[in-house]
């Protein structure tokens, strides 16, 4: 076997979280009108607001366009198609793990997920959204103690409503782009999370996404708040069966940094990313963004994306406040037919910001990975600083890579750097190391983690292992 | 030693024979010279020893302490002892030299059931044999070859082989684009680490480097064989006369052996 061979069996190992589990689903109807919402909003049980947001929402994203900008090409999803709906039938309401519906105790068993004790006592919370419904959220008194709380957005709408209504749409608002619009009008779950002032988080917060449902797409609405003076760090996980359709995953996340405040979101994403063909596989149509709002906040976000058919996500900072930093760090790996079109937006606003951005794209198989980044520099943002790097990585010859950074300067004090480069795990470098007595698995995976590593440094550490096995998995396998 | 007998090879698929029957036979202790014009095929024996994927062995074989190596892969090579210092090293950015060489000795140590390393008596290690050839300690953290000058790529070559301490090292014109004063340490080098229990093929075209590194033999790469071979008087004579002679002895252009 050569190389090149070797490389793109290593890379193309098979999805192994492609099980589905069988369980009992609430029947919802599929298609997309008011009444499909104010259903949805009844199920919920909802106040009268929050399904006047969505129906706002809908009213606009039925006069917006899909975008077609991106350098990617997919079938449209058919959202008449779509279960904007879909709760396994024996959940609601838990408090501890003994209630979950064993089957989908036993899905997240197989993901190895951290719900168990041993990650309990690694410290790590975790609420985890089982298609469209967060099935428990543990940790939860703990974190209370400390004043955090850490529950799903379908809670916190009934529970402080005031919060969400205050910082919901605030950073991401409904009418932003056609698929943040559709998310706010039918948005099913996902996390919410508010540090009080003078508050350090006393745990790792993570949620893991699962959409399990065939037929059903996931909408769900993240909310972080960081009061002045407060730290938080957040991880998603996500993964999904294999489907011979594709389904479609838009998700909003809203981070909003005080004064002094820290967030750190991170995302691992495993999304199945269809066979070899490029049939089936997740849509992920993703709008994350942060607000520094508060002097000298900071927001950064780091990224493991290695599933999906096709990514679009472009996670950014606002940096209002003076002093803000904002941050990307991304590694997103493209195998077979995938492709990713993702990068960030920095946008400086305040005095002597300054945004970091690193992003490392490695593509293989026949897929197509560009990175898509922009610097806006305001006139008032007197001494901003921001430096990216962008370096792609080509394994075989049928790949793409590309990249499209946008740089818009409106302030001669400001200073912006640029590097990008792109290199090809040859044959000769996988020969040299082995001609130094490397075997050739090993080679591999020097080669691509010293080329991400100055990513998955930034992940929590408790994660760490588990970016690099799910690396391992997909970039290693076995060389036969 | 090694003993390449009736070797033939050519790129994986491709017809056209590069290797033509090349027979040579190096026992520990000797150092050898391979001299040869551009495109006589050097480079490709020297790769085809140590295991290249890119070229296919179509008739001969390699032995090496006795054993058929010929379908061993390059790192089961490397294990045995086999090492070659590349014409044009390789950049592998993001591996630092340091990772690698203790990656590669402790893989090496495994193999041999010898005892491995731990980072800080690596770490004297290390230091100890970038004395042999007067390398800065900066180059352990920088990665591998990249962003080196030419020289610089030379000697970390040398560099390696003086760490891994290989018991066969062919030297692919590790000599090209060293400035004078760099030849004369790196070859004070090799004359360090060359001994009785290794060996060593020198590939070169400048008859210079073998007033400092002293060849037991001398031997003559045309066309994709070995024409002649004799001992270090003949670097002179090639150095005096050129290929041209043995060229129209050889008849290298047309299929007359
Ligand atoms: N991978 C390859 N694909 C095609 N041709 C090749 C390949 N490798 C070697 N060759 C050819 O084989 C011949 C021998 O090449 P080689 O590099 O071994 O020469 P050399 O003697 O080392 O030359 P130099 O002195 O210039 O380094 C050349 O004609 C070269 O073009
Ligand atoms: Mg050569």
């Amino acid at each position: 076997m050569s190389e090149t061979q070797a490389l793109e069996s290593m890379i193309g190992e098979e999805y192994k979280y492609g099980f589905s589990t069988d369980v009992e689903y609430e029947d919802f109807p599929t298609g997309l009108n008011e009444d499909i919402i104010r259903e949805l909003s009844a199920r919920k049980e909802e106040p009268e607001w929050m399904l006047e947001f969505r129906l706002k929402a809908f009213r606009a994203w039925q006069e917006m366009e899909e975008p077609d900008w991106f350098n990617a090409t997919y079938e449209k999803p058919d959202f008449e198609n779509i279960q904007y709906y879909s709760a396994p039938k024996n959940k609601p309401k838990l408090d501890s793990l003994d209630d979950v519906d064993p089957k989908i105790k036993e899905t997240y068993d197989k993901l190895g997920i951290p719900l168990e004790e041993q990650k309990q006592l690694a410290g790590v919370a975790v609420d985890a959204v089982f298609d469209s419904v967060s099935v428990f959220t543990s940790f939860k008194e703990k974190l209370a103690e400390a004043g955090v709380i850490f529950c799903s957005i379908s809670e916190a709408i009934q529970n402080h409503p005031e919060l969400v209504k205050k910082y919901m749409g605030s950073v991401v608002p409904a009418r932003d782009n056609f698929y943040a619009a559709l998310n706010s009008a039918v948005f099913s779950d996902g996390s919410f999370c508010y540090v009080p002032k003078d508050t350090v988080c006393p745990m790792e917060l993570s949620t893991y996404f699962r959409i399990n449902n065939m037929n059903s797409g996931q909408f769900e609405r993240t909310l972080i708040i960081a009061e002045d003076n407060s730290h938080v760090s957040y991880l998603e996980g996500c993964t999904a069966p294999m489907y011979d359709e594709h389904q479609l995953h838009a998700a909003v996340v809203e981070l909003v940094a005080m004064d002094d405040a820290e967030i750190k979101y991170s995302t691992i994403q495993n999304w199945y990313s269809g066979d070899e063909e490029g049939k089936g596989g997740i849509y992920n149509f993703v709008t994350k963004r942060g607000a520094c709002r508060g002097k000298n906040s900071k927001i950064s976000w780091t990224q493991l994306e290695t599933g999906s058919a096709v990514t679009l996500k472009y996670p950014s900072v606002i940096l209002q406040g003076d002093n803000s930093i904002g941050e990307f760090y991304s590694v997103a790996v493209t195998n077979k037919k995938q492709q990713a079109d993702t990068g960030t937006k920095m946008i400086h606003i305040g005095k002597n910001t300054k945004s970091t951005i690193i992003s490392k794209g490695i593509s293989a198989g026949r897929s197509n990975n560009s990175y898509r980044g922009e610097v806006k520099i305001n006139k008032g943002a007197d001494g901003a600083r921001n430096y990216s790097v962008c370096d792609s990585m080509l394994i075989g010859q049928e790949c793409g890579a590309h990249t499209f950074p946008y740089i818009e300067s409106k302030n001669p004090t400001a200073s912006v750097e640029h590097e990008a480069s792109t290199s090809r795990v040859g044959e000769e470098q996988i020969f040299y190391l082995m001609q130094r007595g490397i075997s050739e698995q090993d080679a591999i995976s020097m080669i691509i983690n010293g080329f991400v590593k100055e990513v998955l440094k930034e992940l929590p550490l408790e994660f760490a292992t588990e970016a690099n096995a799910l690396l391992d998995v997909k970039l290693e396998g076995s060389v036969g | 030693m090694l003993e390449i007998k009736n070797l033939h090879a050519s790129v994986e698929g491709e017809d056209e024979q590069i290797l033509k029957g090349v027979n040579l036979t190096i026992n520990k202790g000797e150092i050898h010279a391979i001299m040869g014009p551009n495109g006589s095929g050097k480079s490709t024996l020297a790769k085809v020893v140590s295991g290249h994927p890119e070229y296919e062995v179509t008739e001969g074989e390699i032995l090496f302490e006795g054993e058929d190596v010929t379908e061993l892969d390059a790192d089961e090579r490397a294990h045995l002892g086999m090492f070659l210092a590349f014409q044009y090293p390789i950049e592998v950015p993001g591996i630092t030299n340091r990772t690698l060489l203790r990656e590669s000795y402790n893989t090496i140590a495994r193999e041999n059931d010898r005892e491995e390393l731990d980072p800080l008596e690596f770490d004297d290690y290390l230091k100890e044999r970038l004395e042999v050839i007067d390398m800065k300690d900066e180059f352990l953290e920088r990665s591998i070859n990249t962003g080196f000058s030419g020289g610089e790529k030379k000697k970390n070559e040398v560099f390696q082989m003086a760490v891994l301490n290989p018991k066969l090292a062919f030297m692919d014109e590790t000599d090209s684009g060293l400035d004078i004063d760099a030849l004369k340490i790196v070859s004070d080098g090799i004359n360090k680490i060359a001994g009785p229990e290794n060996a060593i093929v020198l590939i070169t075209h400048y008859q210079r480097l073998l007033n400092y590194i002293t060849p037991d033999y001398v031997h003559v790469m045309m066309n994709g064989k070995i024409v002649k071979s004799a001992g270090k008087e003949l670097a002179l004579e090639l150095e005096d006369q050129g290929y041209e002679q043995l060229e129209k002895e050889f008849s290298v252009n047309g299929e007359a052996q």
